[in-house]
């Protein structure tokens, strides 16, 4: 996959102009939120770089990530980001497979040694060894660390890579974690999501290679631009939340006029992510315009958080027979009490009644 | 398992579990205390005790006699933060639903902008509580660490719970968890203080008033 042109020649190549170019460095600065300026940074460094390599690794996984990456806006130079890196090694889209497709990892991280970038989407088992889930026999734990060790940065994709995801929920049979918990000496990326918006992905991978550094980050590795501000904040409902119009139900007349989701579950006010505003399918719709409320997929242990249908507002675990029984011992101590007190009087009584008729 | 897992499910589990408890004990252990009779006969035209009892609460419920100049303040004032947390309690609606969750029953709910300007006023009462409470040299002489802890667990969900609705000095769920908390330390305390006139405030007035007009006192 050695391909020593620059990405400017690879683009002219494939006849797109230095205009299509400019528009797609705009549109990507844009999505970062980064200033006008950094538009021909952009088209400049990308123009002149060299295809990155990037090793991608699939450990507990479900495909999703990679779904969602292939789905990024088509056609259009998203398309192209592909070709923007020479992705060396990943399971679902390589051509080749068992030892030639080993060596193809072995090869690139040899030949890239220090630069090249690794993407990780899954988690990694580590219970029992880490055996519930081996790659060419070896498993993913031991894998992630052989190939991070000489590389730039890691980007892990996916809510599963970043922080575990749904394998990582109770009772995490496997032991899962996130990428994070095993490598602590490389720079990270996360981008979560389940799956990721493709954009987040592919905007990130080419923020690396046209600034040679990691992105701005919140304290969860997320990348600012993507993940800075909530989906509430950015949801097109947000107004009848403010005026207290919500659907109760997924089939009554609040939910027809695409009033607020909050009552029914929506986890918009504490999910962090751009789907609001980037949405999906190149920017069509996301799952709140699609009428169901946010899960709050971007964020650690969305799947343990209770119901994705309870508001939250709502207790996690409300009215059970804990707080019942709680209720019953305590009217039976009070009860108990106001009867003892009763007969210290009935006493004192029977003993001054006595003392008189004594 | 983060702040806000932790206030939605162990702290309010433990809140309520104590709530329980705590009305449930001391409810039972007050209401069934035999009571003491009155071996005196009651005045001629001394009304029911049921009469009597109603006429006390709903006299007491504004500034009587020559207490009105005394007491309007606080009467006033309490009813403004009263009637602002029960617009708060029962008009918001992420309290409605919270309420829903636990009892089944729910109605709609108020506009967030009139639950917020509801808030900022009642927000703004309580500290005149407190600072009359502090000020006045006969209220601040009787006032015990009771009458303070409980303000203070009456005070915190209605500041927490602005400083949640306009996302100020951290993120939503850190707020929201902080407003949870701030909830579930209400709960715990409301049975061992003095919030617990929520439920005895009416018992304690009809009986005083049955006393009184047995006594002959007009009411």
């Amino acid at each position: 996959m050695s391909d020593d042109r620059t990405l400017g020649e690879v683009m002219t190549s494939r006849g797109v102009s230095r205009r299509a170019f400019l528009k797609y460095a705009s549109y990507l600065a844009t999505a970062m939120a980064l200033p006008a300026s950094a538009t021909s940074v952009i088209a400049q460094s990308l123009a002149t770089a060299r295809r990155q390599s990037v090793i991608w690794l699939s450990f507990q996984e479900c495909t999703g990530c990679t779904e969602s990456i292939t789905r990024s806006y088509s056609p259009t130079l998203e398309d192209l980001i592909f070709d923007f890196i020479s992705l060396d090694y990943h399971h679902t889209l390589m051509s080749v497979s068992g030892a030639a497709a080993e060596h193809a990892r072995e090869q690139a991280m040899k030949d890239n040694k220090g630069k090249y970038i690794v993407i990780v989407d899954g988690s990694v088992p580590i219970k029992d060894g880490g055996i519930y889930s081996t790659i060419a026999g070896v498993t993913n734990e031991q894998m992630l660390k052989d190939t991070v060790k000489d590389a730039f940065a890691v980007v892990s994709v996916g809510t599963c890579a970043a922080f575990g995801g749904i394998p990582h929920a109770n009772p995490n049979p496997t032991g899962a974690v996130a990428v994070s918990d095993i490598i602590k000496d490389k720079p990270i990326i996360n981008i979560p999501g389940c799956p990721p918006i493709p954009e987040a992905m592919t905007g990130t991978i080419a923020y690396l290679l046209s600034f040679g550094k990691l992105p701005e980050l919140d304290k969860l590795n997320r990348p600012l631009a993507f993940f800075g501000e909530s989906i509430h904040d950015r949801c097109y409902r947000r107004p009848f939340y403010e005026r207290g119009m919500f659907a109760d139900s997924f089939d009554d007349e609040g939910a027809r006029k695409g009033w607020c989701l909050y009552k029914v579950g929506c986890k918009g006010p504490i999910a962090y992510n751009a789907c609001a505003t980037l949405k999906w399918n190149g920017g069509i719709s996301f799952p709140i315009q699609s009428g169901h409320g946010c899960l709050g997929c971007s964020e650690p242990n969305f799947w343990d958080k209770g119901s994705f249908y309870k508001p939250l507002a709502a207790a996690t675990a409300g009215i059970n027979a804990e707080v019942g029984a709680a209720a019953v011992v305590g009217a039976a101590i009070g009860a108990t009490a106001a009867q003892i007190i009763k007969k210290r009087r009935q006493d004192v009584a029977d003993r001054a009644i006595k003392k008189v008729e004594g | 398992m983060d702040l806000l897992d932790f206030a939605r499910g162990p702290a309010l589990q433990v809140g309520l579990i104590v709530f329980a408890f705590g009305v449930a004990w001391r409810l039972a252990a007050l209401l069934l205390l035999p009571r003491m009779q009155d071996r005196s006969k009651a005045r001629e035209g001394a009304p029911t005790a049921a009469i009597a009892s109603g006429r006390e609460v709903l006299r007491r419920m504004w500034p009587q006699g020559a207490f009105a100049e005394a007491t309007r303040f606080s009467v006033i004032n309490g009813y403004i933060f009263h009637l602002g947390l029960a617009i708060i309690v029962f008009g918001g609606t992420p309290h409605i639903l919270f309420l829903r969750d636990l009892f089944g029953i729910s109605w709609p709910g108020l506009p967030t902008n009139i639950i917020n300007g509801v808030s900022v006023i009642t927000f703004a009462s309580l500290l005149l509580a407190l600072a009359r409470r502090i000020n006045d040299p006969v209220l601040r002489l009787i006032s015990t660490a009771n009458d303070y802890i409980s303000w203070a667990m009456t005070f915190l969900p209605v500041a927490t719970g602005l400083l949640a609705i306009s996302h100020l000095g951290a993120r939503y769920e850190t707020l929201l968890a902080i407003h949870l908390l701030s909830v579930a330390a209400f709960l715990v305390w409301f049975p061992f203080g003095k919030l617990m006139h929520a439920f005895l405030v009416f018992v304690s007035r009809g009986t005083t008033g049955v006393h009184l007009a047995h006594r002959g006192a007009q009411l």
